[in-house]
């Protein structure tokens, strides 16, 4: 049975990519090793590769929503669309312009074609965009799967969805153990698509104001669509009255802490040159530490196995 | 004068610099600056500059209600719908609310006239003022809730700048609709990165939405240590002013752990911010 395994944060920065990294590594030369494929979720800002650093296989184009189009010469300027439309997408026509259409604002359309039902004139038409590119790629640890969404485009849990469905049909169709998915910061639509069908969630929490803030709102989340969650403590020792609280609020609700990542320079350097810490540093605080917290993963991860053979 | 916030990656310090740079131009500005917290998935804002709340107002989008009693189940609602909302199955017609864009397509298009809308609520609105009289706004979206877009949206049009109001807004982190959402309109764009492989690279994206927007932008670059200068060629090349450097000190990482800003740590970047703000108005105009 493979296992989908997602890192998730609430609040950006905390390492979640660090982490991914780390655990493709382990996951391929550690001491419990697992076969898997990796997906990188955060479309906005897809970082993974950069550790990595694949060779990329497959490129395909993503069509995410259609955008609206007014043909300016069957608009007769009467502004129903714009009366309809919920997102302030339709711009009316400057009165120096010699003929009166209106035109669409492209970046904040939804796609949801009010105004091309309604155009009395059959002025309006939807046209599909490519906003964005997915990828498969080779990396040295194992497949990933990954995206690039356009700059402020829309859709990027349609395109969530879309990586990790490739990545679960390649780990099942070549019997992969497990697939690791990078998740993306927030709570909204890409992280639910992120944490949607995993079977364990990893919280990377920062022992700060705004990170103890964030991790409650993603256990939250991760607790809506019951995804089992498990929190480790990055950067656990810049802020020990911080790192209590983490704790404390995890004890209250039963969450199980799985580790404690000192703060180390040595994870950054390995980021720099584009290696996990694992593999650039083996030997540093840091990295000790997310190898223990990893060896419990896999474990969680192969544990599930045992279980559903059980119940089988 | 509006300034947005942001990033692309996350965590590099954008509610760090917000904060700050609104407490600065506090001291010295008539009316204080408004601050609005546009991160509806994760807000921090609050955590530092502790405005006590005085206003809430709940944020809904609009969704389809079916009247059974007049639906024919004709399927024309389904048919207009893009977002696959909204289904007609045998002589029942569903709505799935988490999919709803609130668009009213639907509503519109019935030819029995069968659907109304509903409020569904979806985040709170929350307005009050901060010790140092600055006023505050932020959106809160409920844990669950896909969209951040109509919170943000909601947000801009309840919590109005006064005549000659200056407005920063802190925004979310990454480049797709919520980050567009918060920097439509501003006039200038602060986009704080680090000087590492993945903050140059979302900073690169970040730089495309504001160019995108029409929106001028420049750089702060934060916890500045390593020797990677590829930050540096980037705004060089691109002619984009970095209008300011924060070093990487374990002092100020532990003080903002804790809750405190970055003039509560090293009170002299107060005036430095003010040097920048002026350079920012300067270009933003």
């Amino acid at each position: 049975m493979m296992k989908q395994l997602v890192i998730l944060s609430g609040k950006g920065g905390t390492g979640k990519t660090s982490v991914a990294a780390v655990f493709a590594h382990l996951a391929h030369d550690g001491p419990q090793s697992l076969r898997a494929v990796l997906a990188d979720a955060d479309v906005d800002a897809a970082n993974l590769e950069l550790v990595l650093e694949p060779d990329q296989t497959e490129s395909h184009d993503f069509v995410g929503g259609s955008v609206a189009v007014i043909d300016a010469q069957l608009c007769q300027g009467c502004g129903i669309c714009e009366q309809v439309c919920h997102f302030d997408a339709v711009l009316a026509p400057s009165s120096r312009e010699e003929h009166y259409a209106y035109s669409i604002d492209t970046i904040a359309c939804e796609g949801c074609a009010a105004c091309v039902y309604q155009c009395l004139e059959e002025a309006v038409h939807m046209e599909a965009k490519v906003v964005g590119q997915w990828y498969r790629s080779e990396s040295r640890y194992g497949p990933l799967f990954h995206a690039e969404l356009r700059p402020a485009q829309e859709n990027s849990g349609k395109l969530v969805t879309l990586v990790k469905q490739q990545a679960r049909l390649l780990a099942l169709d070549e019997g992969y153990q497990a697939v690791i998915v990078d998740g993306p910061p927030g709570i909204g639509c890409p992280v639910i698509s992120a944490a949607s069908g995993a079977d364990l969630a990893l919280i990377v929490a920062e022992p700060t104001a705004a990170g103890i803030h964030d991790m409650e709102r993603v256990l939250q989340t991760t607790a809506h669509f019951r995804v089992p969650a498990l929190v480790c403590i990055n950067k656990a020792d810049i802020y020990p009255g911080g790192a209590a609280q983490i704790e404390a609020y995890c004890r209250e609700r039963g969450i199980e802490i799985v580790g404690h990542i000192p703060f180390d320079m040595s994870v950054t350097d390995a980021m720099v040159h584009g290696e996990p810490v694992t593999a650039w540093r083996p030997e540093t605080s840091a990295s000790r530490a997310l190898t223990d917290i990893w060896q419990v993963i896999a474990g969680r991860l192969n544990g599930l196995e045992k279980k559903d053979e059980q119940n089988e | 004068m509006i300034i947005a916030v942001a990033s692309g990656k996350g965590g590099t310090g954008k509610t760090t610099v917000a904060t700050s740079l609104a407490l600065s131009l506090a001291a010295e500005l008539t009316p204080e600056p408004l601050f609005l917290d546009c991160d509806v998935e994760a807000p921090n804002a609050h955590l530092f500059l502790q405005p006590a709340f005085d206003q809430r107002q709940e944020v809904s989008i609009l969704i389809p209600s079916v009247d059974e009693a007049i639906c024919t189940h004709c399927g024309k609602c389904a048919e207009v719908c893009q977002y696959h909302a909204i289904a007609v199955l045998g002589t029942k017609t569903l709505v799935f609310p988490q999919l709803c864009h609130g668009c009213g397509s639907c509503t519109a298009l019935c030819p029995e006239w069968a659907i109304s809308e509903i409020p569904k609520v979806i985040g709170v609105l929350e307005r009050g003022v901060t010790p140092e009289g600055i006023p505050f706004g932020r959106g809160l979206m409920n844990i669950g809730e896909p969209m951040a877009v109509p919170i943000i949206r909601q947000l801009k049009k309840w919590a109005v700048p006064r005549p000659q109001q200056v407005v920063i807004m802190d925004a979310p982190p990454g480049t797709s609709c919520p980050v567009v959402e918060s920097m439509r309109g501003a006039d200038f764009v602060l986009l704080v990165t680090e000087p590492t492989p993945f903050g140059l690279h979302d900073l690169r994206l970040a730089v495309q939405v504001a160019h995108d927007l029409d929106v001028p932008v420049g750089v702060i670059i934060n916890r500045d240590c390593s020797d990677d200068a590829r930050v540096d060629v980037f705004c060089v090349d691109a002619d984009i002013p970095i209008l300011m450097r924060v070093p990487f000190e374990r002092s100020i990482a532990e003080g903002i752990a804790r809750g405190q800003t970055l003039i509560e740590i090293h009170p002299e970047y107060a005036e430095r911010l003010r040097v920048m703000f002026a350079e920012i108005v300067e270009r933003a105009l």
